[in-house]
């Protein structure tokens, strides 16, 4: 066996600051190279979002791009870029996030545009109207239109979860978009968009004390609202295998979701972390086990893959999150023999445990793959806003090699021993339509 | 809504120069031209070995895409799983990409793995086995991954424009035809494996936390056993696209018309090439664009339009893509003419190109700013006998365009008339208000 690497850890120079207002703010100092990214979290996603009005979290974080306090619609975006920067936002179960890269001669604008908005954005009938449309396209060309799309996670939470908050469309139906009015844009963003409901991070070239202080001018002017109380979304573990089907008129080859409800990610974080081990034993390169069993030796199905988070990242969510395995496959009579074969992989490493060499191997991959993903400085600064939110700790980032290291082979086991066929929601999704036209041109 | 009290936007700071690199530009004796470049930042290395394959033969998409799919599953006694787990244990990943001009081989590790990796990819390069059972396996799956890829409105739509833009040329076929993907051997791979996997022809990018000459010397000795020459293939030049009737594609019941334009473009080695590129971004390139703020942020008819410049070994491409709601397709399709008409006949402005220059200066840096984004970027510019010059000089051609030359690049490049175009929607639905606009073709 070859020796295994020794798991480098990043270290980064974390500065904490919490404004008057609430807003707690992160500061990731590094100059070795002229670019700063700033990011703002927001405490409110899918999870919040009122019965009636699905998909309003994400329709209104279009809103917050149209004009703000000090700015005409159309002017954030042309500040950005004009500095040579780029922007973009987007809506999580449980949190919104909104960020720019730019060159650091644009920090001072870069923080000026996001206070402008969280001081309040403008809420007009026409910039509704507009991004409605928008987002009804948005949702045509990811979902409506295109095969697989949305494929799991518009429809699997349906069947894993029970509550509105964890179960519903988080894209929204249009019945419900086209319902949301300007006076639930002003109470969503009274009630969730206050400083004290948000982080605030800023990495790269910066100076601490200078960003401090330009903080505190920007951020420090916004009043202080009281943060809404966050309500428990958690969910007991299933009971009983739970079935459904999903028709998908675009697709043309079945393809099956089958999520389990897993520990709090954040209060039971080595469970967690052994379930994201036991996510790339299953699944991770052709040395994995799915992908030898039902890619390669059984010919069941095209492909396969194992996901902690909804989203695909581990740790985007608050409890609850869901452990998933995806596959595509040809014949749509081998549903039972891909279920069959995936109960039997995992009550293998239950059973058995691994081989030799293939925690480390697995183990060694996975820190490389989370410290690669620290090399943007966009990418840096985003998580640690949202290592901030979610677990309280920006430090825990740095920190993940070590805590990775000390799992066990046990604890993948007692992992895998919980992926019971009776704890599984079971999502088939069938090609219901007309195959669309043969490729290529005439 | 009016503003009292407005509060002036930042100006921007001083810039700051970024560092500068540290690289190694040279031939190994085997004729390979290998590119180091020591960025620090995270504990990892990345590689983007280049080899060109462009040929006539038919048989030459799917044959070297499936080589692409193949080439790590056997070599230096080492089997599929062997070579993935190996790979994996360093922290790596190994992949690799085929388009119609090259093989490219990618890939990263751990910094203090990289001398393994590389006598790995060696055996690859020069042992590859491409068992039969494996090249089976590969075969049946690529062609399920067409059908999946094939029921994109989006990819059908890209693959009729190659056929009108290229007509018989190699070009005109994106993606290889199922046929001739379950026509192709292993011992046709072996033997494509000895045609185009050769040094001479090809290019070696090293980014990260290296030292260049140590990566010189550990590549000489890892590669001193892979020689050769690369069979030279005869490609016709390339057409010139002609333009004529829009030709659409009926897709019944599609929500959703995806329209696709393109027409010639500039290489970067042009001198008219930066004027181009400023003239791309104002009209589609980037958010703050014409195309973008008229049809989604005005009218709403669409989540987002693009336009880019696509280079390839034979030539450069203007290219347009967007979905648009199908009701709205005649509208989006008459807007989209007018913008293309207008800025094709009428200046640009100066405020206009001084956006568009600082974005495309800034964006520069961000792109280049991680070492993936870096190594990608030199293996793109390799194929054209460009490097890390090309990079740090751009920003003052950039700087020193002027706005008559981006008008005159945009009355060459964007007369709608030069254009090619195809849509796939619901053609019961979009013919007729097409038709209103100009010829169609079904």
């Amino acid at each position: 066996m070859p020796r295994s690497p020794k798991l480098p850890a990043p270290s980064f120079e974390l500065v904490h600051h919490t404004l008057d207002n609430g807003l707690r703010i992160v500061l990731a100092p590094d100059r070795s190279a002229p670019v700063v990214g700033v990011a703002v979290l927001y405490d409110v996603g899918f999870r919040s979002e009122p019965e009636g009005r699905t998909g309003f979290a994400h329709l209104f974080e279009h809103l917050m791009f149209q004009g703000s306090a000090n700015l005409e619609k159309l002017e954030h975006f042309r500040y950005v870029q004009s500095s040579g920067g780029m922007f973009n936002g987007s809506t999580h179960f449980d949190y919104t996030n909104y960020f720019e890269a730019l060159p650091s001669n644009a920090l001072e604008r870069g923080l000026f545009l996001e206070a402008d908005r969280m001081l309040g954005p403008r809420l007009t009938e026409e910039n509704l109207a507009n991004q409605l449309e928008v987002v009804k396209n948005e949702i045509r060309v990811n979902v409506l239109n295109s095969p697989y799309g949305g494929f799991p996670w518009i429809y699997l939470p349906n069947v894993l979860f029970d509550t509105f908050a964890n179960s519903h469309n988080g894209y929204g139906g249009f019945e419900d978009l086209e319902q949301a009015t300007v006076a639930d844009a002003k109470d969503f963003f009274n009630k969730y968009y206050a400083p004290a409901n948000a982080v605030l991070a800023v990495g790269g070239d910066l100076d601490v004390d200078q960003t401090i202080a330009l903080v505190d001018k920007h951020f420090g002017v916004i009043k202080k609202r009281r943060a809404p109380k966050r309500p428990s979304f958690a969910e007991p573990a299933l009971t009983a295998e739970r079935r459904a089907t999903h028709d998908d008129p675009n697709a043309p080859m079945p393809a099956v979701a089958i999520g389990y409800r897993v520990p709090d990610p954040v209060g039971s974080l080595d469970a967690h972390l052994a379930n994201l081990l036991l996510s790339e034993v299953l699944s991770d390169g052709d040395a994995s086990r799915l992908q030898q069993r039902l890619v390669h030796r059984d010919h069941l199905v095209t492909d396969i893959g194992a996901y902690l988070g909804e989203f695909g990242d581990p740790f985007d969510e608050r409890d609850p999150t869901a452990f998933t395995i995806t596959a595509h496959y040809p014949d749509a009579r081998s549903l039972k023999a891909i279920l069959r074969a995936v109960d039997e992989e995992i009550e293998q490493v239950a059973q058995s445990g691994l081989v030799v060499g293939e925690l480390d191997r697995v183990r060694t991959r996975l820190v490389s793959v989370l410290l690669r993903e620290l090399d943007s400085v966009l990418a840096r600064t985003l998580e640690f806003a949202k290592f901030q939110l979610i677990y309280g700790r920006a430090e825990l980032i740095g920190e993940l090699p070590g805590r990775l290291a000390a799992i066990t082979e046990d604890a993948l086991r007692a992992a895998a021993a919980e992926l019971r066929p009776d704890r599984r929601a079971v999502l088939e999704l069938t090609p219901s339509g007309h195959a669309p036209t043969a490729g290529g041109a005439k | 809504m009016t503003t009292t009290s407005i509060t002036p936007v930042p100006a921007l700071t001083k810039p700051r120069k970024a560092h500068k690199l540290a690289v190694a530009d040279t031939v190994l004796d085997n004729g390979l031209r290998v590119v180091v470049v020591r960025k620090p930042g995270v504990p990892i290395v990345e590689l983007r070995l280049r080899l060109p394959a462009l040929s006539a033969k038919p048989s030459r998409p799917a044959q070297a895409s499936l080589l692409g799919e193949t080439i790590l599953t056997g070599a230096g006694g080492l089997d599929r799983v062997g070579l993935a787990g190996t790979v994996q244990g360093l922290g790596g990943d190994l992949s690799v990409s085929v388009d119609a001009d090259r093989l490219m081989l990618g890939g990263n590790v751990l910094a203090t793995e990289f001398a393994q990796l590389l006598a790995l990819i060696s055996t690859v390069l020069t042992e590859a086995t491409y068992p039969a059972a494996e090249v089976a396996t590969e075969r049946e799956r690529m062609v399920e991954h067409l059908t999946m890829a094939r029921s994109r409105p989006g990819t059908v739509a890209s693959e009729a424009l190659g056929h009108r833009m290229w007509g018989e040329h190699p070009y005109a076929l994106d993606l290889p035809l199922p046929d001739a993907v379950a026509a192709t051997t292993a011992a046709q791979l072996r033997k494509l494996h000895a045609d185009i996997v050769r040094p001479d022809a090809g290019v070696l990018v090293i980014v990260g936390n290296v030292t260049p000459a140590r990566v010189l010397d550990q590549l000489a000795r890892a590669f001193a056993g892979w020689t050769g020459r690369a069979g030279a293939g005869r490609v016709p030049a390339l057409p010139t696209p002609p333009s004529g009737p829009l030709l659409i594609i009926d897709r019944p019941g599609s929500v959703q018309t995806s329209i696709r334009m393109g027409g010639v473009a500039v290489p970067r080695s042009d001198e008219r090439y930066p004027a181009l590129q400023l003239a791309n971004l104002a009209f589609g390139g980037y958010f703050s664009s014409r195309w973008t703020e008229n049809i989604r942020e005005d009218k709403g008819y669409t989540y987002g339009p693009h336009s880019r410049i696509d280079h390839h070994a034979l030539g450069s491409t203007l290219m347009f893509d967007v979905e648009v709601a199908t009701e709205v397709t005649g509208p989006a399709m008459l807007e989209t003419r007018y913008e293309l008409g207008k800025i094709a006949s009428l200046p640009v402005t100066e405020a206009e190109v001084d956006n568009v220059r600082q974005y495309a200066i800034g964006t520069l840096a961000l792109s280049t700013a991680t070492q993936s984004g870096l190594a990608s970027t030199l293996s793109a510019l390799s194929a054209f006998g460009l490097g890390l010059d090309w990079i740090l000089d751009h920003p003052q051609r950039l700087s020193t365009v002027g706005v008559d030359e981006v008008s005159a690049a945009a009355a060459e490049f964007f007369a709608p008339s030069r254009l090619t175009g195809v849509v796939v929607g619901d053609a019961a639905a979009i013919a007729d208000p097409l038709a209103l606009l100009g010829p169609i073709e079904q």
